[in-house]
């Protein structure tokens, strides 16, 4: 046996020079990362072909850790950013990270209307209940009664369920896991890279230095062992009252359907209705030899 | 009494102590520990007001808006793209002749991101119809926001105000700062009760109505006499806090102008700096002034031309660019007034400036025959 430390395979994905991180130690996002890119070979897809936008937020830096294309965008604006670029070329993968406040509070329109669209995006929410950035303020997913900066009596607002939130608003693929579930959590990605329309992965995530020390669950392993002993199969959830799945995350594919998608129909739209051939024209901008 | 706090702290006290009902607010780098602040002193109760936690800063200062029209005082404070996603509302705050206070903390816009210090966030403002002020420490910052209550709900003003603090140079670094008792304060700065427009029942009214063109410009021109009168407003705010506090501000502060051969003109935390770089070379013999810029709106051209009228060349330092022409500080004390002036980017996006920075400043003004040349200071030339 050789005593050479193995080294994932992954790691030829991230931008080596960019390491270590600005992440704090047990945050959830390395998970995620890793996930994607599981995901992502699970797809067959490649980074060549993947351009990844993200908002404002400690998600929204993922992207610019990972080789491949990326814009990185004002707070909230992902999504909108990103329909120009899956508009401007349909033939690329677009992946969109970003968290809860961004994606849930500032970038709330973009998230539904772009869900409403079914257009082709798979959008990864990294959901830590908390803005983590600018050092740990309520959230709109922060739940009733937890603590935060802005709220040291606890919250009063109803939190979002972003699952049910964007299945109402008409994305194609939605679903939901937690970073202790890594593997479902691989293969709701995949099923999101590879739905031809909107995806959205809400991953439930820890954030031990805000939401975790404002919230008596001092550590990382502390955090992970909560989500893992209040989380709750979909199926298994079905059939528990109310009562009993007050307080649980309920995990899986909440919709996989297949609708029309947006930028399929406009470009056929296009194709019918313009004697220009514009859409060739379009997408022909990107193929020349550079 | 004496405390060691950031300019952040200090908005926060100072919003604390002039007793705003409705506070809604969204976190944003450098901004959100005055939020914070705010959110702990209302739940200590040291605070009585609803502080709303909105979902993006154009509901903050929608909200902001909202609350105001009430008749009530309401604060609210954001930075950089927080005030830019606000530029929409803020447009309608002047309009609806709303005297909120906000707090801005002064930083740099994208792209790229940067969450360091520059003023181009609220010099892109300036034409919204607020009043702005600039402060230099954190006394200045927890003052200015005692003074704009004041001068904003005069009822010839009745337009809002930003304090400005430059980000992270001011919000994140502390220093001693006397705050004012609450008795002091009330005695300064009354409850507001408001005299025109607001919603009540009792006396139902429309505002922010369809203007057809028979009667907007009117709207209009009404705000540029209100930007006009606060110049008396400010003048006498100033000198009843001067009474009250025992500090004396002006729309200018003179620092060493009256017999200095070249003036620098600045605005904000940098204006220490220029100081301590003014002090060297008047030790070393040279006649070099500073004229800070307090109130950036209304503009001090008065002020400014009765200080540096006798200098014979004036250099401004613009932490922000209107592209293909320069600063805007600069240029507009170049439209304003026949003088020899030279205009100098720096700092953007928390570049530092150094002491040896202004003395280069100095050189470069004095040997300098273009006066339409746009300076840049501090740029590393082998990344052009």
């Amino acid at each position: 046996m050789s005593n050479k430390p193995k080294v994932s395979g992954f790691m030829n994905y991230l931008r080596k020079e960019r390491i270590p991180t600005i992440f704090c130690a047990g945050c959830g996002n390395g998970t995620v990362i890793n996930t994607f890119f599981n995901a992502m070979e699970m797809a067959e897809l490649s980074l060549d072909n993947i351009s990844m936008v993200s908002g404002i937020g400690c998600s929204s830096r993922i992207p610019g850790y990972i080789k491949c294309d990326s814009l990185h965008t004002t707070h909230g604006r992902p999504i909108a950013f990103a329909t120009g670029v899956k508009l401007g070329n349909p033939d690329m993968d677009v992946v969109v990270f970003t968290g809860d406040g961004d994606a849930a509070a500032i970038g709330g329109n973009h998230l539904i209307h772009a869900a409403r669209r079914n257009l082709d995006l798979t959008v990864i929410c990294v959901n830590n209940s908390i803005y983590g950035m600018t050092g740990g303020q309520i959230s709109p997913t922060s739940p009733k009664g937890s603590f935060a900066s802005t709220t040291p009596y606890g919250a009063l607002e109803a939190p979002f369920d972003l699952a049910k939130l964007v299945s109402g608003a008409g994305a194609t693929y939605v679903s939901r896991w937690t970073t202790v579930h890594p593997l479902p959590l691989s293969n709701a990605i995949k099923k999101g890279l590879q739905n031809k329309g909107f995806s959205f992965i809400e991953v439930i995530s820890q954030c031990p230095t805000y939401f975790g020390r404002k919230n008596r669950m001092r550590s990382a392993v502390e955090m992970m062992k909560y989500m893992k002993t209040h989380s709750v199969v979909k199926k298994k959830a079905k059939k528990m009252s109310e009562e009993e799945l007050e307080g649980k995350i309920i995990l899986g594919d909440f919709v996989n359907r297949n609708w029309p998608e947006f930028s399929e129909m406009l470009c056929e739209q296009v194709n019918e209705k313009s004697e220009k051939g514009l859409i060739d024209a379009i997408k022909s901008a990107y193929k020349t030899d550079l | 009494m004496l405390k060691v706090i950031s300019a952040n702290r200090a908005i926060a006290e100072s919003v604390r102590l002039s007793k705003p009902k409705v506070v809604p607010v969204y976190p944003i780098t450098p901004q959100t520990s005055i939020s914070e602040y705010l959110a702990q002193f209302v739940a200590d109760g040291d605070l009585s007001a609803e502080y709303i936690k909105v979902e993006s800063e154009h509901s903050a200062m929608s909200a902001a808006i909202g609350a105001s029209a009430t008749g009530i005082r309401v604060f609210t404070a954001t930075a950089s793209q927080g005030l830019a996603l606000m530029h929409e509302m803020l447009f309608s705050a002047a309009g609806l002749r709303n005297p909120i206070v906000m707090g801005n903390a002064n930083r740099a816009l994208s792209a790229p991101l940067s969450i360091w210090n520059d003023q181009q966030d609220s010099i892109s403002e300036r034409d919204t119809g607020w009043l702005q002020f600039y402060a230099e420490n954190a006394q200045e910052a927890l003052d200015f926001v005692l003074q704009a209550y004041k001068i904003s709900e005069n009822e010839k003003v009745l337009l809002p105000s930003m304090v400005c603090v430059d980000g992270f140079i001011l919000t994140h670094t502390v220093e001693p700062v006397d705050v004012p008792s609450q008795e002091e304060v009330d005695e300064f700065l009354p409850e507001y009760k408001p005299k025109h427009s607001y919603l009540d029942p009792e006396d139902p009214m429309s505002l922010g109505t369809f203007t057809d063109p028979n009667y907007y410009m009117e709207a209009r021109y009404a705000m540029e006499v209100a930007m006009q009168a606060s110049k008396d407003v400010i003048r006498s705010v100033n000198k009843d806090f001067a009474e009250k506090f025992g500090r004396e501000y002006g729309f200018i502060e003179n620092y060493m102008c009256d017999d200095a051969e070249i003036i620098l003109v600045a605005m904000g935390s940098i204006c220490g700096t220029v100081k301590d770089a003014i002090d060297t070379l008047r030790e070393q013999g040279q006649k070099i002034g500073l004229l800070k810029i307090i109130a950036f709106r209304p503009f001090p051209k008065d002020e400014i031309y009765e200080t540096v009228k006798n200098a014979h060349r004036i250099a401004v330092l613009d932490k922000n660019i209107s592209f293909g022409i320069g600063g805007v500080l600069f240029n507009e004390i170049k439209a304003k007034m026949d003088v020899d002036i030279r205009g100098f980017i720096l700092g953007l996006g928390g570049r530092d400036v150094s002491p040896e920075d202004i003395k280069k400043i100095v050189d470069i003004t004095k040997t300098s025959t273009e006066s339409d040349k746009i300076n840049w200071i501090g740029l590393k030339e082998e990344e052009i």
